[in-house]
């Protein structure tokens, strides 16, 4: 076992405390415009059988040929996993009869994968991170899809799906509660969408897992797992490990063994349940495929891929915290998603002085921007208030031309009416007065027409936080706060 | 117009560069024999039309001097080949009546220079059988009989009606493939000369799977030219293939006739077996002493795992078999036999489209392939496998450039005479021939002779990885020496 494991939240049972023992397969369907032995388009959504080709409906006399386009996006992904190459990996046949399955065999790689251990630090609440072993990453066809809903008597079959490539990723049973497990699926998809080789859409099926979750008590010999397949959400992810969890040390400590078996969850029921038992497991006859030759590249091929790679999350968030200041909190608020972070960037491009305002652009972005677009149930990519309008707001307030109060103004006109900030600020009349005489008038004023005010402040220095509240309505927000101060001080003598 | 039937490519080529005779009319002259001769059953699916509208069309590009290599010669196409628009069953019932829209990449090359296709031509189910008894049509006759009987005999198999139809002059020459021996043995069943080129050498892309790491396409043809012409055609890289070599096809006509002086031929001493007839063991040295008399030397030499071959192929062809077949399911194409469940509709489907030969590999493939015998069966198959190429490696590293044996250990038996109580009696027939396919070897099967009841026999060349133009070579000596055989016509 892997020294090092993070210990999860464990269970209570009626026995004691239980821990929970997780190893999860991703699948991941890898972007590519082709199939993985196929000519035929990969395209989501199109009529049913329109993206068949002849080796797809597995014709008699047809063959497959290497997409390597797809062993390419294998390759990179391995390398973001920081996982061991292998120059040389083969092609097996996984024999099984099903009529989402052409061929009657699913090409999938068995012994020799393309891709061997590697490992991804997760984010865990608090600031934690854990770090999950990669046991193994291979390419394989996904199966087409079959409709039960077209006849009272017959299913039908779309293959579009047929034949595109997937990656099957494997973790070590590393994980060990279910927030390990969502924020593992979290990175992961987080890591495949930086590299441009899955989608990540797990509602368009792009990225599923099957989850083998085992209990066992702290420290002792693993459990008999359980395996969930084809979960395509996160969150029931989650709710499913928790019950099978649950339900594994119900039957337990009620003095029952677990089958081993493979399970389905129900998220409306939220439940898991029986989908066939270890003896109704298939044989699956792996064999090599004699029709593809082993899959070989060499060293500098791997090297070049490596060398092109994108700027991947965790090296991103180290960036950030050393370049701005940032907290690992906000970094990883930053770098979770790709669009976020390349949000992020083009407001920190568009910055007058990076250095001085990188960790103020991050707030606004984390705090501001992520928070109206919460609330408005928008994303990122749909922001009305763009990377180069929020880094002018962002500078105006960084050279004091603003407050940050006049900032969450401006910041409200940008998003409802658009426009150049640095110009509305102008045509506005919304610049931060910093002229002493003005604001010592205003104080003056304010200072004359209440003197019972003057009394309690010079009393109980806290209360000048008033005439700080009457100097700023005054001057409409625009006076610079520090100055307020200074001179308020100055003149109550506090 | 039995002339017609009865020349050569390589005469039939000259015939019609010289406009002494059309495609038209050398293609209705085969398709008369055809007629004729469907006592035979060599002809599984006869496409006058189409024969006949590829004829004109090739006249009128003979005509205009364009003419390819196979310019208006008409061959037969063994059903195993995608033809477009052309029902291709692999003989078996599981495919019904499917028609592939499109077309093998080796029978589009045959087209692409000139050639006219008769018809689609019997063979044992999906390739698995030694005598063409287990096609879904019926069995094929030899047209070769044994001196005064009228007993039907077997032309060999899986290529049993391209061999067939070669021999009784019902096509000039045709396609054929060879997993184990399906090319080799029966061109020796019917002499006519039948090669099995080096694995890769010929796209399997549109040729019906029996055993992917198998299966090649060769021609069977009445001469060693001829083979070689349809060769030429036949060879060649397929992208759509990735086990094809990507390598230059050679004129392999302009080895016919080259001298063969000074080359080493081996004598694989592993190949005389225990109660051999005599008539096979005069054979090989008759054939010996005629490549010994045209210049080369012979030599002894040792294949020492050959024994286990045979076991061997008979664990990886059918294990691959099993895999490869399972795509006829009855969801997309061909036979569907209905069932309460998928489960059900697969059983009654794969029951009833299969026959007993199929049947019994796809099991045999299967279990060999279980949880549990897989390192004990396949595995072990394919260590042996690498000990058979490596047997040759040796031979060839020690400067021999080509091995011969027989072909059969015996000439053509009846029609319904073995392998029906021991389906091992059949399986022997390719005995001298699997070793080939197993290391992926090179191997030509020629005429060389007849035995006492005046049946053909023929001798089996064995040659370097892509280095057919020595078989052909050495083909054309025993040839040379031998003559050429042709059955009374009797049907």
């Amino acid at each position: 076992m892997n020294a090092t494991v993070k210990p999860g939240k464990l269970i209570k049972g009626q026995t004691g405390d239980w821990e929970v023992v997780i190893g999860l397969e991703v699948h991941a369907q890898v972007t590519s415009n082709s199939k993985l032995f196929s000519g035929a388009s990969t395209e989501f959504g199109g009529e049913p059988n329109t993206q068949v080709s002849l080796v797809d409906a597995a014709m008699p006399g047809m063959l497959p040929v290497i997409n390597e386009e797809c062993v390419r996006q294998a390759v990179r992904t391995g390398l973001g996993l920081n996982a061991q190459i292998n120059l040389r990996s083969v092609f097996d046949r996984k024999n099984y009869f099903y009529p989402d399955s052409p061929q009657g065999y699913q090409i999938s790689q068995y012994k020799s994968p393309v891709v061997g251990e590697g490992e991804v630090v997760v984010e865990l609440d608090g600031g934690n991170t854990a770090t999950i072993g990669i046991e193994r990453l291979h390419l394989e066809q996904d199966a087409g899809k079959l409709l039960h809903d077209q006849s009272p008597t017959m299913s039908y079959v779309d293959l579009n799906r047929c034949g595109v490539a997937l990656m099957e990723i494997v973790s070590k049973p590393d994980i060990r509660d279910a927030e390990q497990a969502k924020a593992y699926v979290t990175k992961l998809r987080s890591i495949l969408r930086y590299l441009g080789t899955c989608d990540g859409d797990m509602e368009k099926g792009s990225l599923r897992a099957d989850v083998n979750v085992s209990v066992r008590k702290p420290g002792g010999p693993l459990g008999t797992r359980c395996e969930i397949k084809n979960m395509n959400s996160i969150t029931f992810m989650g709710q499913a490990i928790e019950y099978e969890a649950r339900r594994q040390i119900e039957i337990i400590e009620d003095g029952g063994t677990i089958d081993q078996e493979t399970r389905l969850y129900d998220p409306d029921k939220g439940e898991t349940r029986s989908m066939r038992s270890k003896e109704e497991a298939h044989d699956y006859r792996y064999f090599p495929d004699p029709d593809l030759l082993p899959l070989e590249f060499s060293q500098a091929y791997v090297d070049e891929l490596r060398s092109q790679l994108p700027e991947l999350p965790d090296q991103k968030k180290a960036r950030f915290i050393e370049a701005f200041g940032l907290s690992p909190y906000d970094a990883s608020v930053l770098v979770a998603e790709r669009e976020s972070a390349d949000f992020y960037e083009s407001v920190l491009a568009a910055l007058a002085d990076k250095a001085r305002d990188g960790k103020l652009a991050a707030n606004w972005v984390i705090n501001e921007l992520f928070g109206r677009l919460n609330k408005e149930g928008r994303d990122i990519t749909a922001s009305p208030v763009s990377a180069a309008q929020l880094g002018s707001i962002v500078d105006l307030i960084g050279d004091g031309t603003i407050s940050g109060k006049i900032a969450k103004d401006l910041f409200e006109i940008v998003w409802q009416e658009g426009g150049d900030p640095r110009e509305l600020v102008e045509t506005r009349g919304m610049k931060q007065v910093t002229d002493l005489g003005a604001i010592e008038k205003v104080i003056d004023d304010i200072i004359a027409a209440n003197p019972d005010k003057v009394a309690q402040a010079k009393a109980k220095p806290q209360l000048a936080g008033w005439f700080v509240g009457q100097v700023m309505k005054s001057s409409g927000g625009k006076a610079n706060p520090q100055a307020v101060n200074d001179l308020l001080k100055a003149k109550l003598g506090i | 117009m039995t002339d017609l039937t009865s020349m050569t490519i390589a005469e039939a080529r000259a015939g019609l560069a010289s406009k002494s005779f059309t495609s038209l009319e050398l293609t209705d002259a085969h398709l008369s024999a055809i007629e004729a001769a469907r006592a035979l059953n060599a002809y599984i699916l006869e496409t006058p039309d189409q024969a006949r509208a590829m004829a004109r069309a090739v006249d009128a590009k003979i005509a205009k001097g364009e003419g390819g290599p196979l310019a208006g010669i008409p061959l037969g196409i063994k059903d195993l080949f995608a033809t477009k628009d052309v029902r291709t069953t692999a003989c078996s019932k599981i495919l019904g009546n499917f028609v592939p829209p499109y077309e093998s990449t080796v029978t589009s090359q045959l087209w692409r220079d000139g050639a006219v296709m008769l018809g689609k031509l019997n063979n044992d189910e999906f390739a698995m059988g030694s005598s063409n008894e287990t096609s879904c049509f019926g069995p094929v006759v030899n047209p070769w009989r044994r001196e005064g009987s009228n007993t039907s005999l077997v032309p060999g198999g899986s290529s049993g009606g391209s061999a067939s139809a070669v021999a009784a002059q019902l096509c000039m020459g045709a396609t054929a493939t060879d997993t184990g021996g399906s090319i080799r043995q029966p061109a020796a069943f019917t002499a006519t000369v039948g090669v099995k080129p080096t694995y890769g050498r010929c796209s399997r892309w549109g040729i019906v799977a029996f055993a992917s790491s198998l299966d090649q396409a060769g021609p069977i043809a009445r001469t060693n030219r001829d083979a070689a012409i349809l060769m030429r055609s036949m060879a060649g890289h397929d992208p759509k293939d990735t086990t094809s070599a990507d390598r230059a096809v050679p004129d392999y006509e302009a080895a016919i006739g080259k001298s063969v002086k000074g080359m080493k031929i081996g004598i694989p001493k592993e190949y005389r077996l225990d109660g051999m007839p005599a008539e096979i063991e005069k054979l090989w040295s008759e054939g010996a002493a005629w490549l010994k008399s045209a210049g080369a030397e012979l030599v002894e030499v040792s294949l020492p795992h050959t024994k286990y071959a045979l076991p061997a192929y008979y664990i990886v062809a059918p294990a691959e078999a099993s895999s490869n077949l399972a795509r006829y399911d009855g969801v997309r194409y061909g036979l569907r036999v209905p069932g309460r469940s998928i489960g059900e509709m697969y059983e009654n489907t794969r029951a009833e489209g299969f026959g007993a030969e199929v049947r019994r590999r796809v099991m045999i493939g299967t279990y060999v392939l279980s949880a549990g015998y897989y390192d004990a069966y396949y595995l072990r198959a394919q260590k042996v496998r690498t000990l058979i190429k490596k047997d040759f490696e040796d031979c060839f590293a020690k400067g021999i450039s080509a091995i011969l044996t027989p072909a059969t250990p015996s000439a053509a038996f009846g029609v319904g005479e073995k392998g029906g109580a021991d389906p091992v009696e059949m399986y022997l027939n390719d005995i001298f021939t699997v070793t080939v396919n197993m290391a992926g070897l090179p191997g030509i099967a020629v005429p060389a002779g007849k035995d006492a009841q005046g049946l053909p026999l023929g001798l089996q060349l064995i040659g370097r990885p892509f280095d057919e133009e020595t078989l052909f070579s050495l083909g054309e000596v025993i040839e040379q020496a031998a003559g050429r055989f042709t059955p009374e016509r009797w049907w």
